[in-house]
């Protein structure tokens, strides 16, 4: 059945790229927390986010990969950066950047990590999950938008406060006077 | 694709920005700990709307991501007040309220 076979090649395209893009955010991940170098951590960081737009276009859900795109890359990061400067960092490859805490927080992550993938694997071993379209004839972009306007309506409208309040208190705090 | 592949990679990711959280000094790279913590927190709950075919999931994780900007606005300010009064951003020397 050629329908099979297409959706086989699918499943294989699809596990390839995942593989890809997570091995790119975990060694990237990996790097921006132990690199020397405070830019660099930044610039792994917007890979981890990159990587993660990536994922979520593998899930079907291409509006959030391009708010991802927008609001993370575009402007978390640019903030970090201006953070960075604003601040005098040391740019060197030299100074030590880590607390004398570092073990025990290795062992810290170790162990949750642990936890968690224990209790992942319990829980939804073989558990299968297929990125599709959820509406019909329309896109996701559209299934979210009505999900926004028409069942979370107070959520966004808190969640547009909330934005305001953090503007007029970034102002406030940041202020010279 | 399996659910755990998702759900293991956002795992990994929680647990490596934990790390950079408890370990790090500079504070800005506290935040883009923090930050790598909660795009793990997205890739779960999309992973899970998948999964259970529902749309949710990307509206909250839309909302997380809303609540990451305002985070980062708000931090960043204090941050840069910090620096400014005491002219260090590491936050082993911000101990004016240990007991």
């Amino acid at each position: 059945m050629p329908t099979l076979a297409l959706v086989h090649n699918l499943n294989v395209a699809q596990q390839i790229v995942f593989a890809a893009l997570a091995l790119a955010m975990a060694l990237s991940a990996l790097r921006m927390v132990t690199t020397r170098n405070l830019v660099h951590s930044a610039l792994y960081l917007t890979v981890v986010l990159a990587g993660a737009a990536g994922i979520y276009i593998l899930l079907a859900a291409e509006f959030v990969a391009i708010t991802q795109v927008l609001v993370y890359i575009g402007a978390i990061v640019v903030l970090m950066l201006f953070g960075l400067f604003l601040t005098r960092a040391p740019l060197g490859d030299k100074q030590e950047l880590d607390n004398n805490q570092r073990w025990l927080a290795a062992v810290i992550a170790l162990f949750l990590f642990g936890l968690l993938g224990v209790t992942l694997q319990r829980g939804y071993r073989g558990t299968h999950v297929n990125a599709t379209v959820l509406t019909n004839g329309g896109s996701n972009t559209a299934a979210v938008g009505i999900s926004i306007f028409h069942d979370y309506v107070i959520p966004f409208e808190v969640a547009s406060i909330l934005l305001l309040a953090a503007l007029v208190g970034a102002v406030v705090i940041a202020r010279r006077d | 694709m399996l659910l755990n592949e998702f759900l293991f990679l956002a795992a990994f990711l929680f647990c490596v920005g934990v790390y950079g959280a408890l370990a790090r000094k500079n504070s800005v790279l506290v935040l883009m700990s923090i930050e790598l913590i909660l795009n793990a927190v997205n890739i779960n709950l999309i992973a899970f709307g998948a999964f259970q075919n529902t749309v949710a999931g990307q509206v909250f994780a839309l909302f997380v991501i809303a609540v990451a900007a305002a985070e980062v606005g708000v931090g960043l300010a204090i941050v840069l007040l910090i620096y400014r009064n005491r002219h260090s951003i590491d936050l082993d020397k911000v101990d004016a309220m240990r007991g």
